[in-house]
């Protein structure tokens, strides 16, 4: 693995080739190891290193960007010129600012978040959890397909002005799926640390959703209260956080548009972004080596406060918008400099109940449970209206109890709409989806929300 | 050091250790992103990337590992280590892999362009992208501007222990713009020629001159603007005409993504999801109409789309496969193995890795409707339909993980009455199941209307892989459609 003091190293280097008046380095990769199977079978298997250094070079209000993966002297001696070369074509920009100062970051005691349980797992160990997962499926007449993934990475961020950010972390991942004659179940972990992956209780669970959901009937579209498991409510959720930056509010892209500050959402509505959360993971700083702050985004249901990178801050207090959102100050939130986006927040946090999804059935007259979402996109940027599938585990609830699997749904709801809707919320968990990033989210139970069409499975 | 004595290192490791069989690409990608934003520079940065990706089959199963050290010490461990990741497969399997034959190609081949793309100063790259930006911003009512400009250039060498060596070089050029309007409680949005970036395709800088970008960006400016007073879309049942580019992506989604026998073969059914082309429905499945006729077609003579090629990531030369003949499903995208497990004599060449550090799997190459035999332009389309809505520019995609049910919002619908264009439309959507509406279409423009569109963003895979595909389409009329499902109930 890249060390700290191999970045260091590397940078020095940059600085010797650098003709610029201020440079940056950033530094992103590490191992990987994937494995994944089918048909009860491990159909591919892959492993990499590789590691990116990115170098921003500013002359005067002008910046370019340059990537490579070589770190030899040639490939940095390269990589510094077609930044620069970048750089100097441009018109300067009043607005740029100079890079971050080591205070950005400061000095306060990191997190560890890389274990060695994880980054020793070979792939004879991944082969051993995978046999574990395929003997369940044999057992119950099921077809298991899936990954077990690892990895460990390193980030950082070095600077001309002495910032120096670095963070080094690990990640275990088991996605399963089983599937049945005309139907199939779905669960998904992971953890920086491979002991908490419990390979076969994902593969019961799933198991256990396949079986229940076998010949599933025809439900007729329309308004339903549902059971979202947290990896369905992730996967909604996550659509709105690209709106929640600074710069989606100066660039009017955002749902939150003069928003700020009203009741948008009900009053059981909590979030925060927070990477020092125990159940979260990611580095501590952003783009530009900025130390994270931990904000609050959203409290008993009205949006409070955005997200913001250090340009976008200043922007944000010369605009008309400044008055409206909030506190404005740089929350170490954006992305590498120059981008389009400028910053989001995706280290989320819920507040949420203490209702199980068992208690949550049992209070339910009519509904449907839903383990997992597919497919979303966004059909309506304002209103926020979401399209997408249900897939692997869609149940009919009434009277209290699952009654059948049922046929999957499409819906058309609005995030505004559906987070103004919670009934019941249960203990967040850290959720892994398909659409978004990993989050801490609970289950809901939302009432009246939206399925337009059925499919034919 | 020359690449096939790298490429021998592995071999040799490979070998000496009794593999089935080995293969590996050696990439050296260079990519420039260019963007602006509301008048000023967005996004300027270069990036190079280059490494070696080695797969074997050893005790019947595959491993792969890719290593950005290229040294010899570098090489041969990462081939040691993709040797040690197929023995590892080997504990979990229910047969051997077995591959279809492929003569081991010699070649070299690169893609055509009149313009090295990379011979542009990125200042000129950046005035025109201003001037669209400046153009675009006059209209006014405009929120956000935002223009791009991408360039790509992929070399890669080929080798495998049955004796392949082949080098290619693929040259892309993107590009295109989006503008964005917020009033009230709506934002709408107009993209040119294009969403997604705009268009993509192997060509040169020759593609960025001949869009006409600045040419068109009043008016795509303006008829962003113009949608917040249109009405909106009705719902019900139509006659709907889709524009080029919305019916490439109805291909991707309804035609491409189903018929990729790794998905069939359940071998995706934990992301990217299964397919409802089961093996039993070849050859007997009506999938659409008579006049729909659709291939999967990676050679040069099909033009210069993003899935153009003259050897798949495994070696197997590019083919054109009838998909859906007059019709009937006639073809499915295959690989060696997978060839091989459906009985099959040879690969259809559809294997692809997004880069070197990526496993191949089958991706779309180019997955084209051909266009009607008959002359017929949009305008005599449109002349030709009593009551329907054009749908322009996709705005949302969505398909269930079989494939069935799928529904599309485009960013501008314009109402056809009496054979005309009446009044524009906003947040316009259709829905339907695949084959139904594959069924129900009644006419489609001919060669002169067709466009090779490349759709740059295609996921698929763990870890997911994005590639870039090709569908040529020209505009097509479907009748008895479900339309305004998206905002039905909001």
């Amino acid at each position: 693995m890249l060390t700290k003091d191999k970045v260091q190293d590397t940078f020095d280097r940059i600085k010797k080739y650098a003709t610029a008046d201020e440079v940056e380095l950033l530094v992103a990769g590490g191992k990987s190891a994937l494995t994944r199977f089918a048909n009860n079978t491990i159909h591919q298997n892959v492993a990499e290193e590789n590691y990116q250094l990115s170098i921003r070079t500013v002359f005067g209000g002008r910046a370019g960007r340059a990537t490579t993966n070589k770190f030899d002297d040639e490939g940095i001696r390269r990589c510094v010129k077609a930044s620069e070369d970048v750089a100097q074509v441009q018109h300067p920009d009043a607005d740029l600012l100079p890079l971050a100062g080591p205070e950005a970051f400061g000095a306060r005691p990191q997190a560890g978040r890389a274990f060695l349980e994880t980054s020793s797992l070979g792939p004879a160990e991944r082969a051993a959890g995978v046999a574990k997962i395929v003997e369940v499926a044999k057992r119950q007449g099921l077809t298991a397909a899936g990954i077990y993934s690892t990895s460990e990475s390193v980030e950082a961020v070095v600077n001309s002005r002495g910032l120096v950010a670095f963070h080094t972390q690990t990640a275990a991942e088991i996605s399963v799926t089983m599937l049945a004659q005309d139907s199939s179940g779905w669960q998904k972990f992971n953890s920086p640390d491979a002991r908490n992956l419990d390979p076969v209780a994902l593969a019961e669970t799933a198991a256990k959703k396949a079986r229940d959901s076998a010949a599933p009937k025809e439900l007729a579209a329309g308004k339903y209260t549902v059971i979202l498991e947290p990896a369905a409510v992730l996967d909604m959720v996550g659509f709105m956080f690209w709106d929640w930056g600074g710069q989606a509010i100066l660039d009017e892209r955002s749902f939150l548009n003069n928003r700020i500050g009203t009741q948008l959402f009900g009053e059981n509505i909590s979030i925060t972004d927070d990477v020092y959360h125990r159940l979260q993971s990611g580095a501590p700083f952003d783009g530009e080596g900025v130390r994270r702050q931990r904000v609050p985004l959203v409290e008993k249901g009205v949006p409070r406060r955005l997200v913001y990178a250090r340009a976008t801050a200043e922007k944000m207090k010369k605009s008309e918008h400044a008055a409206k959102v909030g506190p404005v100050e740089a929350t170490g939130h954006g992305f590498p400099v120059p981008n389009e986006i400028g910053e989001m927040p995706m280290n989320i946090v819920f507040v949420g109940g203490s209702k199980s999804v068992a208690d949550m059935i049992a209070g339910t007259e009519r509904g449907v449970l839903v383990t997992r979402l597919w497919y979303i996109r966004e059909v309506d940027p304002y209103e926020k209206i979401l399209t997408g599938m249900t897939r692997d585990g869609t149940f009919y609830v009434e009277n209290g109890k699952v009654q059948n699997g049922i046929l999957n749904f499409r819906f058309n709801e609005s995030l505004v709409h559906m987070l103004a809707n919670v009934e019941e919320m249960g203990q967040p968990v850290r959720a892994s989806g398909e659409e978004s990033f990993d989050m801490v989210v609970p289950p809901m139970k939302v009432r009246e929300f939206n399925f337009t069409e059925v499919t034919k499975f | 050091m020359g690449m096939k004595e790298i490429g021998a290192w592995a071999l040799n490791v490979c070998n000496a250790r009794g593999v089935q069989f080995a293969d590996l690409r050696i990439v050296d990608e260079r990519q420039r992103g260019l963007a602006t934003k509301n008048g000023k520079v967005a996004h300027a940065a270069d990036s190079n990337s280059m490494g070696i990706g080695i797969r074997v089959l050893a005790n019947g199963a595959w491993g792969f590992a890719a290593t950005e050290d290229l040294t010899r010490a570098g090489v041969e461990t990462t081939a040691q280590q993709a040797v040690e990741i197929a023995r590892a497969s080997a504990q979990v399997k229910e047969h051997d892999v077995t591959l279809a034959p492929e003569k081991p190609h010699v070649d070299d081949w690169a893609s055509a362009y009149k313009i090295d793309p990379f011979s542009i100063s990125v200042e000129e790259n950046l005035d025109l992208l201003m001037k669209v930006d400046a153009e675009l911003l006059k209209v006014q009512g405009i929120t956000l501007a935002e223009t791009n400009m991408n360039f790509r250039r992929y070399e890669q060498w080929y080798y495998s222990n049955e004796g392949a060596d082949i080098h290619q070089v693929k040259v892309t050029t993107g590009a295109g713009y989006a503008c964005l309007s917020f009033a009230g409680t709506e934002i709408q949005k107009r993209s040119y020629p294009n969403s997604f970036g705009g268009q993509y395709q192997d060509k040169g800088y020759e593609l960025v001159r001949e869009l006409k970008l600045v040419d068109n960006a009043q008016r795509i400016a303006g008829e962003c603007v113009a949608l917040h007073k249109a009405d909106q879309c009705p719902e019900g049942k139509f006659t709907i005409i889709l524009d080029s580019s919305q019916l490439g992506l109805q291909i991707h989604e309804s035609v491409g993504h189903p018929i990729e026998l790794d998905r069939v073969l359940g071998m995706e059914a934990n992301f990217a999801g299964t397919s409802f082309l089961t093996l039993e429905k070849l050859g007997k499945l009506r999938y659409g109409s008579g006049l729909v006729n659709v291939v999967a077609d990676a050679t040069e003579q099909h033009g210069p789309g993003l899935g153009t090629f003259k050897y798949d990531d495994e070696g197997v030369e590019a083919q054109c496969t009838p998909i859906i003949t007059n019709g009937l499903f006639t073809g499915y995208l295959s690989s060696r193995e997978t060839a091989a497990l459906v009985g099959l004599n040879r690969s259809g060449g559809t294997v692809r890795a997004e880069g070197w550090n990526r496993l191949p799997m089958i991706r779309m190459t180019n997955i084209s409707i051909l266009p009607g035999e008959k002359p017929l332009t949009l305008e005599q389309l449109i002349a030709d339909t009593e009551h329907g809505i054009f749908f322009q520019t996709n705005r949302s995609w969505s398909i269930d993980d079989k494939r069935y049910n799928f529904q599309f919002g485009t960013e501008m619908g314009r109402e056809i009455k009496g054979g005309k264009l009446d009044r524009m439309l906003k947040n316009p959507s259709y829905s339907g199941i695949t084959t139904e509406f594959w069924n129900s279409m009644d006419a489609i423009c001919s060669r002169d209307q067709w466009t090779l569109w490349g759709t740059p963003n295609c996921g698929k895979g763990q870890p997911q892989q994005v590639m870039g595909t090709g569908h040529g389409a020209s505009p097509a009329r479907f009748r008895n459609v479900t339309v305004g499902t998206a905002y039905k109930g909001a």
